[in-house]
């Protein structure tokens, strides 16, 4: 179930150093969620658009996250031009869709769809583990390092154990539906997980004391920052500037 | 409850972000370094758990947990539910970065909320225990979803009638999940109450 679709691959962007990752995808994010101009934001959807070819990343897949992303959006297509108090456009049965609203739903649906391409492209090309690496370097607090390391660490620990209480449960031959065994089956189930979750928790940290752990928690990994990331970092942060002068002054 | 990228205002999602920093500062305070490996575990666990969906007459929802996260880690919620929407965004694109403060901030703060209001309730055990238990399921889900629509209303007026939506919809999953809690929590009393607040 839990699978890092786009850590792995050979392009140019996967070759970046992550701290230029995070730091672009951040500043980028940043701008297009305070921009509100079409222009601005057609262009960055653009820009998005050709950062996820340029990734190589497989097509289909990153349809699927666009469609979940434009699940909600379209929820707000179907509230929001008919709730808006403005100036009516045009009329669906009883119901007035007012020209702002319309408006309101272009302009999130560019804006979210350009984030969501662009933190694929520059969050999730690399595997947690680095992203961890690379926001210690960047100075994140030492313990929450540690607390992202550990949970991504465990997170599939626990899903096994979690798919192992399931399939017990089925082996004894239980179908859930609205009813009051199955909350008491699946609370039982969470509770069951919380209790092995602490219990491991105990004995990874006795294993971390073991081991000499005392409380500080090292990253080995060295980034390298070369030229190239230098060039291309640079290049990307100039054309976010860009499109934060286009917004805000042109 | 994620709130997507590209729909709240500039101040919204820097408050949120101001609160959530603030309230994760506080939380990894209160959390040792010796706590870490048994707070990063039951994250994980959270996280899990709550790709389990639990059927709803026709429909069905994914299990949202944040009250019971609060009696089980107390302050400590705030960074590890930070730490479990980074991970969201990054693994499946729910939420994102400029939207994590603003999240962070509607699962965390009513976590800690129940946590200092029904923790002690809770504590007690018996008739009392179990209604504490009930009242955190259900304001957990209950405020974080108030959190929500207030973070779009202020975002935009017109957002009301989407906000009164999301809040609407959640009606049921507050019942099932006080429901659910009710019945965790007493499972974890006679298996491992030294899990609960009060305990150690």
């Amino acid at each position: 179930m839990i699978a890092e679709t786009f850590a792995f691959g050979e392009s140019p962007v996967h070759r970046l150093d992550p701290r230029v990752r995070v730091i672009v995808g951040t500043l980028f994010a940043v701008v297009a969620a305070l921009a509100d101009r079409f222009d601005v934001l057609g262009a960055a959807l653009g820009l998005a658009a050709l950062m996820t070819l340029a990734a190589r990343l497989q097509p289909l897949a990153v349809l699927k996250r666009l469609a979940l992303v434009n699940g909600l959006v379209l929820f707000l297509w179907v509230v929001l031009p008919f709730t808006y108090n403005g100036t009516p456009w045009f009329h669906l049965g009883p119901l007035a869709a007012a020209k702002e609203g319309v408006r309101l739903c272009a302009i999130i649906t560019l804006k979210s769809n350009a984030i969501v391409l662009w933190s694929i492209v520059f969050f999730s090309t690399m595997p947690v583990a680095t992203l961890g690496h690379a926001m210690n370097r960047l100075k994140m607090p030492v313990k929450l390092t540690a607390l992202l390391l550990l949970t991504y660490r465990y997170i599939f620990v626990l899903e096994a154990e979690l798919n192992q209480l399931v399939r017990a449960a089925r082996i004894r031959s239980f179908s859930p539906g609205t009813n009051l065994h199955t909350y008491r089956t699946y609370a039982y189930l969470v509770g069951m997980l919380m209790v092995r979750a602490a219990e491991r928790g105990e004995r990874v940290h006795q294993a971390m004391v073991c081991r000499g752990f005392s409380g500080k928690f090292y990253c080995l990994d060295e980034m390298e920052f070369t030229f190239r990331d230098a060039a291309w970092g640079g290049f990307l942060v100039l054309v976010i500037f860009f499109l934060a002068i286009w917004q805000w002054t042109l | 409850m994620h709130i997507s990228e590209g729909v709240l205002s500039g101040p919204v999602l820097a408050a949120g972000a101001a609160v959530a920093i603030a309230g994760t500062a506080y939380g990894l305070k209160k959390l040792d370094f010796e706590k870490i490996p048994r707070a990063a575990v039951l994250s994980a666990g959270f996280f899990v758990a709550s790709l389990v969906h639990v059927p709803i007459g026709v429909s069905s929802a994914h299990l949202i947990l944040n009250g019971i996260l609060g009696l089980l880690l107390g302050w400590a919620a705030f960074p590890v539910i930070a730490v479990a929407l980074m991970l969201q965004a990054v693994l499946f694109q729910f939420g994102g970065i400029t939207t994590l403060g603003v999240n962070t901030v509607v699962m965390a703060a009513p976590a800690v909320f129940c946590y200092l209001v029904f923790g002690k309730i809770v504590a007690k055990g018996g008739p009392m225990g179990m209604a504490g238990a009930f009242a955190c399921g259900f304001f957990s889900v209950l405020l974080s979803g108030v959190l929500v629509a207030l973070a779009l209303f202020l975002t935009e007026e017109n957002f009301f009638e989407v906000a009164a939506a999301v809040l609407g919809a959640h009606i049921v999953i507050m019942i099932t999940e006080g429901v659910f809690s009710v019945i965790c929590i007493e499972f974890l009393r006679k298996v491992q109450p030294g899990m609960l607040p009060g305990a150690q």
